[in-house]
């Protein structure tokens, strides 16, 4: 079997080279605050907003990516609703950061510009509260949380899997995209929130502000990594990896599946939550767009396309597609969506496993 | 009788000569009695008082310059006085016309609707009976009466009924008030309730009667309203049910046979209607005088198209995907992906216009509330006969038989020497090819655009969710179902929170009935 070079030195070279790899990775995403913070803007070291946004952005959708893996490429359920429950992390920072604006909207108020325009007299019961940082947070990652739970447990009691399982995860972030498309839900319509100034106090476009969401973004990526490795290789994780490959004989084992499942889902949405409320102050904007089934089934195909039920291989994925997204909408914009659609054929077709999975199973022949 | 003749003709004859002609009474009279005086004509319109009204609407009569007399601009520009008859010199452009204010302007359209009434043309008729009904003026009761003794065709004569007794509801008699309510208590229209509604008041009427009736009229019609409101409620619930069973029909076969969820059935939709916007613009460049065929000719073209790109797509991709369900939905999404832009580049990001042919524009007027478009009428009828072939493929061919055979149990019917991969390429041909039917008919009811089908995708598989796989009574009753709930929800609660409050009752359904509605009966566990 012909392989590679690349493939062959990392056959080769064993693990090590892999794990060398990330920390290098990780020394690099580490210092590139640092770069953006303290080198001279002309030195050719010096990492501009623009990248460090960019860069920040993926990690988000990176966090996303292992989120999902975890319940699809572990526990073998194809969640289409992934970006519902980064929308909804987006949407609970989002509130703190409308109501940081303060006075320096367009019109001066108290309220948020979108109710104003709305002419609203009051804040709705449910932004009360949503002042303070700390609750907004419980929000972002509550909120998907909660939601999660219900929608879940009515659905693994009912042992909805496989491809309606799906259907019904679409058919919800539809339906929340639909809700907040409306003015009067009380989430800005279809404009959602932006023009942020601060966050804590801080300029929200600030360099400072700007290196700390990535460092923290960077540490929170680290640690779902971490935590995810502690989990997959549990016997929480086991049995997981069990309900994918054959849920029934797992319950004829004597092991319930709807505790797991309803476990990992709800820690799934909920980190999905996290990333969005990260995502949001580094983008500066949230609107219901993110709800779309499009960007759900996006997350799926960087989990396949680099490699699920593996950890390293979603982060790979998103990075791998969403880079080349970037490239693609500015050098080639009219064939972005042909790539794109190419590579979700092409991986489920000829990649079962994913880019990783392709390393893998190079290893184990050789 | 016979005698008097003459003596009344001469009488006459004296009269015009003693009493001013039109011209002069309409000029002198009070600015404030000219609309009562042409009403009056309305009524018994004659050459001269036509002459004379057409006069004061065209402008041509001036006051003088100190206000003593009034002028005439005859059809040359002169200038004359309208009591003696001789010309004056002077320019119009210095001179005032006489006012025409809005109770006089009134008064002129029903008098010109008057002169309609006689119109040979019957919606001509039909218009003048509405403009004078509109002009809400008592006095012009005897004309319509008398106009309503000569109608012959019976809805003119019913309009001209309803019209007089509108008029009839100001007369200041308690009798004819009363069997005006009367006749209005039948009335159709929406307009009447706002009509009725000051005669139930204390405020409007002093006859306790008349109230009684007024309100008991205005309860009457509420109720034909609502009950023609439920009429079209059902109406578009089914119209929208018979638009996603043509979306859902083609997925609930692939779905039944294959287990495997095709993302891309949206897009066969988007190419049938493309694939009419194509036939629309041959026939319009080759065959205009055709056009109004080509809707008919869009069927089997539409139908040819995505049958073979949906044979094309199992055979090349999907075929290779078995037992990989997951996978499956998205490299299917990968391929409607790519058929979107696709044919954003072919045909342009911009909805195309595709025109309604002639025979399919306009509506069947059950009521004056209740309209029924033909397109959405049409669209019903076809349904229905798409459903009927489709049951006859299903149930009387051999590939039916075979897809029946595959559909419950696969591996049985591959050992008894069903062809099972021919029959998944041909059903999958068939599917896609039913959704190209239904993209020519969507294309008649909304915008045709590359994203014409994901706006289907997500209620077309609650339609499958709901309705269950494997039978076409499934199908149809999720479809008609989730149409008809959609329609009844969405008046009171807006269509948004109404698809919600549905998708949270498919949630809860499936608790009880995780098969959906029609499910096979069967002793298989995964």
């Amino acid at each position: 079997m012909q392989t590679s070079l690349s493939l062959r030195l990392a056959t080769r070279l064993g693990p090590q080279p892999l794990k060398l790899a990330g920390a290098a990775a990780l020394a690099v995403l580490l210092a590139m605050p640092a770069l953006h913070l303290w080198t001279d803007p002309a030195s050719s070291l010096h990492v501009s907003a623009y990248t460090l946004t960019l860069v920040g952005k993926i990690l988000c959708y990176a966090i996303v990516a292992l989120a999902m893996d975890l319940v699809w490429g572990y526990t073998g359920l194809l969640s289409l609703g992934h970006g519902l429950f980064f929308a909804l992390g987006g949407y609970g920072m989002g509130m703190y950061l409308m109501r940081a604006i303060g006075h320096d909207g367009n019109y001066q108020s108290d309220l948020p510009d979108f109710m104003v325009f709305l002419d609203w007299k009051s804040l709705p019961w449910f932004w009360q509260g949503s002042e303070h940082l700390a609750w907004a947070l419980c929000l972002a990652v509550g909120v998907p949380g909660l939601l999660a739970l219900v929608f879940g447990w009515l659905a693994f009691r009912s042992r909805i899997k496989g491809v309606y399982f799906s259907i019904m995860t679409q058919a919800l972030t539809y339906a929340a995209m639909l809700l907040f498309f409306r003015n009067e839900t009380g989430f800005g319509g279809n404009n959602g929130f932006t023009d942020f100034k601060r966050i804590l106090g801080y300029g929200i476009a600030a360099p400072g502000t700007r290196a700390t969401l990535f460092l923290l973004t960077v540490l929170l990526l680290v640690a779902a990594l971490a935590a995810g490795f502690w989990l997959v290789h549990s016997k929480f994780g086991r049995i997981l990896t069990a309900i994918r490959d054959a849920e029934s004989r797992l319950m004829f084992c004597g092991y319930n599946p709807l505790y797991y499942k309803l476990f990992i889902w709800v820690a799934s949405a909920m980190l999905c939550g996290l990333a969005g409320a990260l995502y949001v102050p580094q983008v500066g904007i949230i609107n219901p767009g993110e709800m779309s089934p499009a960007n759900s089934i996006e997350i799926a195909i960087w989990v396949a396309v680099g490699g699920r039920g593996s950890l390293i291989g979603p982060v790979l994925g998103a990075g791998f597609i969403n880079a080349a997204k970037s490239w693609f909408t500015v050098a080639f914009p009219e064939y972005w969506l042909f790539f794109l659609g190419a590579l979700f054929i092409a991986t489920t077709l000829f990649l079962p496993r994913g880019l990783l999975g392709l390393l893998r199973s190079h290893k184990e022949n050789a | 009788m016979q005698l008097f003749k003459p003596l009344i003709l001469l009488l006459s004859l004296c009269s015009s000569l003693v009493a001013a002609s039109p011209l002069t009474e309409l000029a002198h009279a009070d600015p404030a009695d000219r609309a009562g005086l042409i009403t009056q004509w309305t009524v018994q319109a004659d050459g001269p008082r036509r002459q004379a009204v057409a006069a004061l609407e065209e402008g041509r009569l001036f006051s003088s310059a100190d206000g003593s007399h009034v002028l005439l601009q005859g059809t040359d520009g002169k200038l004359s006085d309208v009591d003696s008859g001789q010309l004056v010199a002077g320019d119009a452009a210095s001179l005032d016309t006489l006012p025409v204010n809005n109770s006089v302007r009134s008064a002129l359209e029903a008098f010109h609707a008057a002169g309609d009434l006689a119109d040979p043309d019957r919606n001509k008729r039909l218009s003048a009976i509405q403009a004078l009904q509109d002009s809400a003026n008592p006095g012009l009761l005897p004309l319509l009466l008398s106009r309503q003794r000569q109608e012959q065709d019976s809805q003119v004569k019913q309009a001209l009924h309803m019209a007089s007794a509108r008029l009839q509801l100001a007369s200041p008699l308690v009798a004819q008030r009363l069997q005006a309510i009367g006749v209005l208590a039948d009335s159709a229209d929406p307009a009447t309730v706002s009509l009725l509604a000051p005669l139930a008041s204390e405020a409007g009427e002093q006859d306790a009667s008349v109230r009684a009736a007024a309100s008991q009229a205005i309860s009457a019609i509420k109720t034909s309203q609502w009950r023609y409101n439920m009429l079209g409620y059902a109406f578009s619930g089914i119209s929208l049910g018979s638009v996603l069973l043509l979306a859902a029909l083609g997925l609930a076969i692939t779905y039944g046979l294959l287990g495997v969820i095709n993302m891309a059935h949206g897009e066969m939709l988007m190419i049938g209607a493309y694939a009419s916007y194509v036939v629309q613009n041959l026939f319009r460049t080759w065959w205009p005088g055709a056009f109004d065929a080509y809707l008919l000719a869009a069927l089997p073209v539409a139908f040819a198209v995505t049958f073979v790109i949906g044979m094309a797509l199992e055979r090349l991709i999907i075929r290779h995907l078995y037992g990989r369900p997951l996978e499956t939905l998205l490299a299917t999404w990968g391929i409607s992906l790519m058929l979107i832009q696709a044919v954003r580049i072919l045909f342009g990001a911009q909805n195309v216009e595709v025109a309604n042919p002639s025979w399919l524009s306009g509506g069947w007027e059950i009521t004056p509330a209740l309209t029924l478009p033909y397109n959405r009428l049409a669209i019903i009828a076809f349904v229905a006969a798409v459903l009927v072939l489709t049951w006859l493929v299903l149930n009387k061919t051999r590939l039916g038989l075979f897809v029946r055979a595959v559909t419950q149990n696969r591996r049985m019917a591959d050992s008894v020497g069903v062809p099972t991969g021919k029959v998944d390429m041909l059903a999958f041909g068939l599917g896609s090819g039913i959704a190209g039917l239904g993209g020519v008919a969507l294309s008649q009811i909304g915008n045709v655009g590359p994203e014409l089908g994901q706006g289907y995708i997500v209620d077309s598989f609650m339609v499958v969710v709901l309705g269950g796989v494997g039978q076409l009574a499934g199908t149809v009753t999720g479809a008609m179902g989730l149409g008809i709930v959609n329609k009844i929800l969405e008046p009171s609660l807006g269509a948004v929170l109404g698809k919600i409050l549905i998708l949270g009752f498919i949630i809860l359904f499936i608790q009880k009935r995780p098969q959906g509605l029609f499910a096979l009966k069967g002793r298989v566990l995964d």
